[in-house]
C-alpha cells in the first residue's frame, strides 16, 4: 500500500519537473513548428541564473520564500532575454526554410550557448540547495516527503492551468491558437504571424528556464545538464503531440509514474522506460495522444 | 555534365588514395575515419531526399560496429572485407526489419522514433556487463586476404578499404539516384499522396531507402570499429546521430560527393577547433555550423554547383 | 569541353581542407634534448570536468610549474625532466572513443609529444591503450579505474601509477566491517554504466567473502547524470537497510545528498561515498556528518602526513583557493613517477629514448604527496598503495570539513596481488591478502 502511494507521488513529482521542462518546447513547436534544440540552453540558464540569484541572496541571511521568488524572477529575466536575442539575432533569418535547417539552427545555438555558460560561469558547479533544504519535509507513515517536491508539484498544475486559460481566454491565446492550426490563413486574417514567433519564442524561452530555476536547488549546476533534459523534453512533446498542452500534461504524468513504478518494482528496466513508453505510444498513435484533425493538402 | 563529374570524382579519388604517401600519419587515420562516417551521412542523404531526417542512425552505425567486434572475437575471422560485409549485412538486416514500422512515420515522429529505437540499443548495450558496458570492448586487428599488415602497412590498408567501399557506395548510390525509385524521393517530399495516385507505393520506396541508409549505416559502423579499433555504447547513442545530422546538412542534399567532402571538413575543423580552443571547441564549431546554414543554406555541394551555374550564365 | 567552373570550385575546397588541415601542424620542432613535451588529457568540458578533469589539469598545471622551476623537494628537485624544460599541450577529453582516439593520435604523430599523461574514463583509456602500443607512445593513465587495462594483455608502453578502483571497494567493505560489524543489511545506488556496475560488483563481493551473513536489500542503477533521484530516495526510505554504497561523484553525489537530507534519508542509513572526497569542499555542511568517505586512495584528508604533502596542498590552495582533491593527487603522482622513471634512464645530459624511459618505469617504487607507490602488478606496469577511509565530520568551530576515524589498509591487503584478475581474486575470496 505505501508502495503504491510511493510510486504515486514520486510519479507526479517527477511528472511535474517532464512538464515544466517540455511546456516550453510544445509551445513553440506549436506554433512555429521548430524542435527548439537550445531549449536545452534556455533551461541551463536558467539554472546558473538561479544559482547566482540564490547564491547572493542567501549570502546576505533574508528570509527563504523570498529566495523561491527571487530565484525564478531572475532565471525568467534571463530567459526574456536568450529568447529575444536568440529570435531576433538567429532564428529570424531562417524562417521560412525547411524545418529540418531550422532545428540545425537551434543546435547550432546550443552549442554556442553551452560554451558561453563557460565564459559567464566558468567549468565549475554551483550549489543552490538552500530554498529545497528550507522548505522542510512531510511524514506520511514510514515515507518521508520533501515539500519542495511537493511545491514543485503545485507549481507545475498551476502553470497549466494557467496556460490553458491563458489561450482559450485571452485574446492572445486565441490569435496564438489560431496561428498553430493554420498559419497562413491567420496570417490571410490580418494576424502578425512574425509578432506572434517572437513572442511565443521568448515565453518559451521563459518557461525553460523556470524549469531549470525550479530544479536549480535538487541538483549541482554544472556543465551538461541541459543535453539530458532536451531528450526528455522532446520525448515527452512526441508522446503528447506537438503543440498540445494537455499532451504535454498527459505524457508527462504517464512517463513519470510508469518511470516511479519501474524504480520501486523492476529496476533493471527503468534505463528505457522513457524511449519504451514513447514507441509503444508512437506505435498506437503516430502523431502523438493529442492531435488535431490535419487536412491532407492534395 | 555527368561525365564532367565522373572526371573529378576519379581524379579526387586517386588522389586521395595516393594520399597515403605523402600526407602523415595522423591526417590519414583521421580520413580513415571520416570517410567512414561519411558513408553513414550518404545513407542520410538518401533518406533526406525523400524528406524523412533520421535522429536513430546510430543504431545502424552501433550494429554494424558490434558485429564486427563480435565476430572478431567469437569466431576466427579476422579477414576486413569479411567482417564489414557482415556488419553491413546485420545492420541491413535489422533495418529491414524495422522498416515494417518506421516507414508509416513521418517527420517529426519518425525522427523521434528512430531516436528511441537507437536509444534502446543503447540501453542494452550498457545493461550488458559482458560486453562491458559502457566502457565498451577492442576490436581485433584485421588482416586482408590473409595478409597481415602492421603500424604503417595497417593504416594504409585500413584507409584504402575504407576508400574503395566508399566508392562502391557512391557509385551505387549515385546510379540509384539517377533510376526511377531513386527520382522519386523528390516527389515523395513534396505531396506523398499525388506519388500514391500515380499508382505506385509509397511505403514499399520509403521501405527500401530505409534499407539502403541502414546498410550503409552499418557498413559505416563496420569500418569505423576497425579504424579506431574500439566499441562502446555510445555509438548508439542520440548525439552520435545527432552529428551525422548536422554533417548532412553541411554536406547538402544534391549529391554523393559531398557526404565525404563534408565529414572530413566536420573531423577537420572539430580537430581544429579542440587543438586551438582546448575548452571553447563547441563554440568554434557551433559558428560554423551557423555559418554555413546561413550562407550556404544548400549545403556544401550547391558550393559547386553555383560556380558552375555562374559560369553556365558567362557563356553566350 | 572542361567546365573550368566546378574544377576550380573542386580544387578550391581541397585547397580550403589543406591548408585547414596544415594549420592544425604545429612547426616542427629542432631535435633538441632539452623540452619534453607532455600531452595532458582530462575533461575540460562536460559534467565530468568539474569534479576530475578541471582538478587534474590543474594538479598537472601546478605540478609541471613547480617542476620547470626545480622547487619539488627532493629527490624531484631537479629542474623539469632531468634539466629538460616541460612544455604541456591540454587536450580536451571529451567526445566518443573515434574523437579521444584521433586525439591521441594527434598528439602523438602531429604534436610529437614524448609522452601522454590523461584519461578520466575508462572508455578512453581502454581505447587508447591498444593505439599507444602500436605507436610505442609512452602513456601514463592517470584517473580511470578500470583493471582491465593491464589484465587483458601485457603492455610495453603504458603505464598507471595510480591504483585502480578494486581497491576502493575492497577498502570500503572492510573500513565498513571494521566501524559497524552488528549491521544486517545494507542497500546499493550506483549509476548505470561500467564505473557504477564495477563498484557495486566489488563492494558486494568484497561483503560476500567478508561476512557473508550480511544481506543486500535494494539494489539500484538510475541512469548516469539523471539529476533527479525522488523515486530512488522514496524506495530507500522504505528499506530496512543500515547502510548505503555508493560510488555517485560530485554532480550526482551532490544531487543525491541535497535531495536526501530534504527527506532525511541520512538519519536513517549510513552514507558510503567511495569518491566522496572530491566533494567535501563544495558540500562543506550539506555533507551528512557520519558519511564513510572514499578518496580513490590515500588523498586529500586522508593522505599520510609528509613534508611533500604539505607542500603539495600549499601551492595548489595558493593558486587555486581550493584544496587538491583526489584527482589532482593522482595526477601529481603520475608526473613524479614519469620524472623519476625519465631521469632513471637519461644517461648523462641526452634525452633518453621512450624504451629506455618505459624499462625505467616498469616496477617504479616512490613516495609521493599520496604517500608510497610501487608498481607492483600488471607485469610492473600499475601501480598500488596503501588506501584510507574516514568518516566525515563538519567542524562547525573551524568552519571546515574534516574526516576523522581514518584507517589505513595496506596496499597488498586491499589489491590483488601479481598475476591474477581483480574479479577472479575477489571471487575465490581475496586470497593472500595481507591485513
Amino acid at each position: 500500500m505505501l508502495t503504491a502511494f510511493a510510486i504515486l507521488v514520486d510519479g507526479l513529482v517527477y511528472a511535474a519537473y517532464l512538464f515544466i521542462v517540455a511546456i516550453g518546447l510544445t509551445l513553440i513547436f506549436g506554433v512555429m513548428k521548430i524542435l527548439n534544440v537550445a531549449h536545452g540552453s534556455f533551461y541551463t540558464f536558467g539554472a546558473y541564473g538561479a544559482a547566482t540569484a540564490v547564491g547572493i541572496y542567501f549570502d546576505r541571511g533574508l528570509p527563504a520564500a523570498g529566495g523561491f521568488l527571487l530565484m525564478a524572477l531572475f532565471a525568467m529575466v534571463l530567459g526574456l532575454a536568450l529568447g529575444l536575442i536568440l529570435e531576433r539575432g538567429v532564428m529570424r533569418l531562417v524562417y521560412g526554410r525547411d524545418e529540418v535547417v531550422m532545428v540545425l539552427v537551434t543546435y547550432a545555438a546550443f552549442l554556442i550557448l553551452e560554451d558561453i555558460v563557460i565564459l559567464i560561469w566558468g567549468p565549475g558547479s554551483y550549489a543552490t540547495y538552500q530554498p529545497l533544504l528550507a522548505a522542510g519535509n512531510t511524514e506520511v507513515g514510514e515515507l518521508i516527503l520533501s515539500n519542495y517536491d511537493l511545491g514543485l508539484i503545485v507549481v507545475a498544475a498551476l502553470l497549466a492551468m494557467i496556460s490553458f486559460w491563458a489561450l482559450k481566454f485571452t485574446r492572445y491565446g486565441r490569435l496564438l491558437t489560431a496561428v498553430i492550426f493554420d498559419r497562413e490563413t491567420a496570417a490571410a486574417f490580418g494576424i502578425n504571424v512574425r509578432l506572434v514567433y517572437t513572442v511565443t519564442f521568448v515565453i518559451g524561452a521563459m518557461l525553460g528556464a523556470l524549469g531549470g530555476a525550479i530544479m536549480a536547488p535538487k541538483i549541482a549546476v554544472t556543465l551538461g545538464i541541459g543535453v539530458e533534459v532536451i531528450v526528455l523534453a522532446f520525448a515527452v512533446v512526441a508522446i503528447g503531440g506537438m503543440g498540445s498542452i494537455e499532451g504535454a500534461l498527459v505524457g508527462a504524468l504517464i512517463v513519470g509514474i510508469c518511470r516511479a513504478a519501474a524504480v520501486h518494482l523492476v529496476p533493471q528496466i527503468e534505463l528505457f522506460v522513457i524511449y519504451g513508453v514513447m514507441a509503444l505510444v508512437l506505435l498506437i498513435r503516430p502523431y502523438g495522444l493529442f492531435v488535431r484533425a490535419q487536412p491532407r493538402k492534395i | 555534365m555527368i561525365q564532367h563529374s565522373r572526371i573529378i570524382a576519379s581524379s579526387a579519388f586517386l588522389a586521395a588514395a595516393a594520399a597515403v604517401f605523402v600526407l602523415p600519419d595522423w591526417m590519414i587515420s583521421l580520413a580513415t575515419i571520416a570517410f567512414a562516417n561519411g558513408l553513414v551521412v550518404l545513407g542520410l542523404i538518401v533518406l533526406w531526399r525523400a524528406g524523412l531526417v533520421s535522429f536513430g542512425q546510430a543504431l545502424y552505425y552501433c550494429i554494424g560496429a558490434y558485429a564486427v567486434a563480435l565476430v572478431g572475437r567469437w569466431t576466427g575471422i579476422t579477414d576486413a572485407i569479411l567482417l564489414v560485409l557482415i556488419g553491413g549485412a546485420c545492420a541491413g538486416l535489422v533495418s529491414f526489419v524495422v522498416g515494417f514500422l518506421l516507414a508509416r512515420y513521418r517527420e517529426i515522429f519518425f525522427a523521434m522514433l528512430s531516436l528511441a529505437l537507437s536509444m534502446i540499443l543503447y540501453g542494452v548495450l550498457v545493461k550488458t556487463e559482458s560486453l562491458g558496458s559502457t566502457d565498451g570492448f577492442s576490436v581485433i586487428v584485421p588482416t586482408f586476404l590473409g595478409y597481415a599488415p602492421h603500424q604503417d602497412g595497417l593504416l594504409a590498408a585500413l584507409y584504402w578499404l575504407v576508400l574503395a567501399v566508399c566508392a562502391i557506395a557512391a557509385l551505387l548510390v549515385d546510379a540509384y539516384f539517377h533510376s526511377v525509385a531513386g527520382a522519386l524521393a523528390v516527389p515523395l517530399r513534396d505531396n506523398e499522396i499525388r506519388v500514391e495516385f500515380l499508382g505506385l507505393s509509397v511505403s514499399r520506396l520509403i521501405h527500401t531507402k530505409l534499407v539502403i541508409s541502414g546498410l550503409l549505416g552499418g557498413l559505416g559502423g563496420a569500418l569505423a570499429a576497425l579504424a579506431v579499433g574500439h566499441v562502446d555504447p555510445n555509438m548508439s547513442y542520440w548525439t552520435t546521430s545527432g552529428e551525422f545530422v548536422f554533417i548532412t546538412i553541411l554536406a547538402g542534399a544534391g549529391s554523393v560527393g559531398p557526404a565525404f567532402v563534408g565529414s572530413l571538413l566536420f573531423e577537420s575543423v572539430r580537430s581544429f577547433a579542440v587543438a586551438m580552443l582546448p575548452q571553447l571547441w563547441q563554440l568554434l564549431l557551433g559558428s560554423v555550423l551557423l555559418l554555413t546554414i546561413l550562407f550556404l543554406p544548400q549545403g556544401l555541394g550547391s558550393l559547386i554547383t553555383r560556380l558552375r551555374w555562374r559560369r553556365g550564365v558567362e557563356a553566350p | 569541353m572542361l567546365d573550368r567552373g566546378s574544377t576550380l570550385g573542386a580544387l578550391g575546397l581541397s585547397c580550403l581542407l589543406v591548408s585547414l588541415l596544415g594549420v592544425a601542424i604545429e612547426p616542427a620542432r629542432a631535435q633538441n634534448a632539452a623540452p619534453v613535451k607532455l600531452g595532458i588529457v582530462s575533461f575540460l568540458t562536460g559534467p565530468a570536468a568539474a569534479p576530475f578533469g578541471i582538478p587534474g589539469r590543474n594538479g598537472a598545471e601546478i605540478m609541471i610549474e613547480a617542476m620547470n622551476a626545480g622547487k619539488v623537494p627532493a629527490p624531484f628537485n631537479k629542474a623539469g625532466f632531468g634539466g629538460g624544460k616541460i612544455e604541456a599541450k591540454y587536450i580536451d577529453e571529451t567526445g566518443s572513443a573515434a574523437n579521444v582516439v584521433t586525439e591521441f593520435r594527434n598528439l602523438v604523430q602531429r604534436d610529437q609529444v614524448d609522452a601522454v599523461v590523461g584519461y578520466v574514463s575508462s572508455g578512453s583509456c581502454l581505447a587508447v591503450t591498444p593505439v599507444a602500443e602500436e605507436l610505442k607512445a609512452l602513456t601514463v593513465l592517470y584517473d580511470c579505474g578500470t583493471p582491465r587495462i593491464f589484465e587483458e594483455k601485457p603492455r610495453n608502453y603504458v603505464f598507471r601509477v595510480s591504483p585502480h578502483a578494486t581497491m576502493d571497494n575492497v577498502g570500503a567493505a572492510r573500513y565498513l566491517l571494521a566501524k559497524k560489524p552488528d549491521i544486517t543489511s545494507y542497500s546499493g545506488i550506483n549509476q548505470n554504466y561500467a564505473w557504477g556496475q564495477d563498484s557495486w560488483r566489488d563492494f558486494t563481493g568484497a561483503m560476500q567473502v567478508l561476512a557473508p551473513k550480511i544481506t543486500v536489500d535494494k539494489v539500484l542503477f538510475p541512469k548516469l547524470f539523471a539529476g533527479e533521484y525522488g523515486a530512488e530516495i522514496s524506495t530507500l526510505l522504505t528499506s530496512k537497510s543500515q547502510v548505503l554504497h555508493t560510488s555517485f561523484y560530485d554532480g550526482d553525489l551532490e544531487a543525491f545528498l541535497y535531495q536526501e537530507q530534504a527527506r532525511a534519508l541520512d538519519k536513517r542509513m549510513t552514507i558510503i561515498a567511495t569518491t566522496g572526497e572530491a566533494a567535501i569542499w563544495r558540500l562543506r555542511d550539506k555533507m551528512p556528518n557520519g558519511t564513510i568517505i572514499g578518496g580513490r586512495g590515500p588523498n586529500g584528508p586522508l593522505a599520510p602526513d609528509s613534508e611533500l604533502n604539505r607542500w603539495f596542498q600549499k601551492i595548489y590552495s595558493d593558486r587555486y583557493n581550493v584544496p587538491p582533491t583526489y584527482p589532482a593527487y593522482q595526477m601529481a603522482m603520475s608526473l613524479l613517477g614519469l620524472k623519476l622513471a625519465y631521469e632513471k634512464a637519461q644517461k648523462g645530459e641526452a634525452k633518453p629514448t621512450t624504451d629506455e624511459v618505459a624499462a625505467a618505469f616498469k616496477g617504479i617504487e616512490f613516495e609521493g604527496p599520496s604517500g608510497k607507490v610501487k608498481l607492483a602488478i600488471g607485469n610492473g606496469h600499475q601501480g598500488i598503495s596503501e588506501t584510507a577511509y574516514g568518516t566525515y565530520r563538519f567542524n562547525k568551530e573551524k568552519n571546515e570539513p574534516e574526516i576523522v576515524d581514518i584507517v589505513r589498509f595496506p596496499a597488498e591487503c586491499v589489491n590483488p596481488p601479481a598475476g591474477i584478475n581483480a574479479d577472479d581474486w575477489i571471487k575465490e575470496g581475496m586470497k593472500g591478502a595481507k591485513c
